[in-house]
């Protein structure tokens, strides 16, 4: 058994693939279509402040599923190198293709290099054109393969059932009203029954080729979404899902120490070494004895916790 | 891009921290930046073209910035119809004097500048970050001004958060000083402000407003060679800019040709332009 292990390529790519793809499938879906005005972008998303959906150039825009803090990355870098091209060059010369390129480098980079973990993401570059003919929609995944899309496109964690909803109900040159609603109706849509999502919990931009400005991307407020969908029912909201940021936060309750969380004010048997709030030390300092022994814990303490073997963080 | 990174993009575009443009651009493409271009030792202020005066005033409601048409290269006029005034963002603008090539890529860096922060951090700056930021890219052109291609602008903009109009004007070390009411810079600013004291008064309508920035740059081309008063055979006015709480928007050229005719008008019977009382309070 000292035998390094072979594995092959292809297994090797596989694994890789696997993990990215698992990784993705956690989270929700986002949806891309286009309609007669431009592309609307749709997701269920309870956060106001983290956004799956975003600007990045005057004509394009920028989806992502997968893990926030890669896919925030890549918008970065994104938003940079447009901004970066604009002012080399032009804002016209600033394209969907070239950014989508840049980011199949390097995803397909990440993807392929032995140190790297592969990005678990997938994203959509929208750019919207002079013509409804002209507006593009490419579809990059985890290991850098790019599609270009027509029609509408989704990605994330229930794919299969999005697109079986979609698939018969999408047409060419909706208005608005109409794209929303039906992209809204597919993300509530699962094998057990639809559900009417809350307009709050729903994150909807579109690149609208009709704005007067030249930057043509628009996030719908819950109050445009309500007067564009219309009377839907009563909605209900979905359950927390890994991909939900700010509901999955680790809060013990306040005067319970629990070593597997950082941000619990209550040490158990050791002081704190400052007041939390003032930041003074909660002990004088003794002159005689400068550098502090390490707190023991005596019989007359309680023990700290014990740590059970199978505890992940231990 | 080197080739320890691969097909993909630098290390710089990925790195997290900085939502500026300009500091991005000092790590990806630091010769793109106005201020690092190395200028050989000597004057070379005659060499372009210099835009000369702006004047900005605010009135209730918002703020109004006016610039000539004017580009002097020595006694040449370079251009007629320069455009010296330009939209930062949705609630400001900027005017500039000085060197005209080297000010119109500042305003350039300074509109991606403010567009970047906005995308990426998915909010506007304060008007005070706005105006920082703008101190920042002139006190990095303080070498070239060493040469004479100093850059000195003018920026005004509608304060969301305190529902006001106001005006910004620097030095080229990169000194920020918060005007009120009105300000001009550039050759004919001393003339225009002398005119601006007189005329302006803090309950102005906006077609007043417009209309005592233009009568300023009449004053400013009365007495300033460089400065272009408005051009009558070939229609050329100032360029007017208005921000109020709805954002900004450049006056459309037929509505200042019709304010500028009306204040000429006036000019034929009294070329000084209007009169001011001589004493405060007194009958007008």
């Amino acid at each position: 058994m000292s035998m390094p292990f072979y594995v092959s390529p292809e297994q090797l790519m596989k694994d890789r693939a696997d993990f990215a793809r698992k990784g993705i499938a956690r989270g929700r879906s986002v949806v891309a279509v286009q309609y007669a005005d431009g592309i609307l972008f749709a997701s269920e998303n309870p956060s106001q402040a983290l956004h799956k959906v975003s600007e990045i150039y005057d004509r394009i825009a920028f989806a992502a599923v997968g893990r926030y803090n890669e896919f925030e990355n890549l918008r970065i870098a994104g938003v940079r190198l447009a901004d970066m091209r604009g002012y080399a060059y032009d804002r016209r010369d600033v394209t969907g293709r070239g950014l989508a390129n840049a980011y199949a480098q390097t995803l397909g980079t990440i993807f392929s290099s032995g140190g790297e973990k592969p990005y678990e993401v997938e994203l959509f570059v929208g750019e919207v054109g002079e013509t409804a003919a002209d507006d593009q929609i490419y579809r990059l995944t985890y290991d850098g393969q790019v599609a270009d899309v027509h029609g509408y496109a989704v990605m994330g964690g229930a794919v299969e059932t999005v697109v079986s909803f979609l698939e018969p109900r999408y047409q060419d040159d909706l208005a608005l009203g109409d794209a929303l609603q039906l992209a809204v109706a597919s993300l509530g849509h699962s094998e057990t029954g639809d559900r009417v999502v809350p307009e709050t919990d729903l994150e909807i931009a579109v690149l609208d080729r009709t704005r007067t400005q030249p930057r043509k991307f628009r996030r719908l407020r819950p109050d445009d979404l309500r007067r564009l969908l219309g009377e839907r029912g009563p909605s209900e909201p979905d359950s927390p899902q890994p991909g939900d940021a700010e509901r999955q936060v680790p809060m013990s309750p306040s005067g319970v120490d629990d070593p597997a969380d950082p941000t619990d004010q209550i040490s158990g048997a050791v002081p704190p070494l400052e007041d939390p709030r003032t930041g003074e030390p909660t002990a004088p300092p003794q002159p005689e004895d400068p550098v502090a022994p390490p707190a023991e814990s005596g019989p007359d303490q309680p023990s700290p916790q014990p740590v059970s073997p199978d505890d992940p963080l231990s | 891009m080197t080739v320890a990174d691969g097909p993909r993009l630098p290390a710089a575009y990925l790195m997290p921290g900085t939502s500026s443009f300009s500091d991005f651009l000092s790590a990806a493409a630091p010769d793109l930046l106005p201020s690092r271009r190395a200028v050989p030792q000597g004057h070379a202020g005659d060499l372009a073209p210099h835009g000369t005066t702006i004047v900005a005033a605010t009135y209730p409601g918002g703020v109004v910035m006016a610039g000539d048409r004017r580009a002097t290269m020595g006694n040449i006029i370079a251009q007629r119809d320069i455009e010296k005034v330009f939209p930062a963002d949705e609630y400001s603008c900027v005017g500039i004097a000085g060197t005209a090539g080297l000010a119109v890529e500042m305003v350039r860096l300074f509109q991606v500048e403010l567009e970047h922060y906005e995308k990426i951090e998915g909010t506007t700056l304060s008007m005070d970050g706005k105006a920082n930021r703008l101190a920042t890219l002139i006190r990095a052109n303080l070498g070239l001004a060493m040469q004479g291609l100093a850059v000195v602008p003018l920026f005004a903009g509608f304060d969301v958060a305190e529902s006001q109009g106001r005006i910004f004007s620097y030095d080229v070390t990169g000194g920020r000083y918060e005007e009120t009411a009105f300000h001009a810079v550039g050759s004919g600013s001393l003339f225009a402000r002398g005119s601006l004291k007189k005329l302006y008064r803090d309950d102005l309508s906006e077609v007043d407003a417009v209309t005592v920035v233009v009568q300023a740059l009449y004053d400013a081309a009365d007495d300033d060679s460089a400065t272009g008063g408005p051009d009558l055979t070939r229609r050329i006015f100032p360029v007017v800019q208005l921000i109020t709480a709805d954002g900004g928007r450049r006056m459309a050229d037929s509505e200042v040709a019709d304010i500028a005719d009306r204040m000429i008008a006036g000019r034929m019977v009294r070329p000084d332009g209007p009169g001011a009382p001589t004493l405060t309070g007194g009958d007008a």
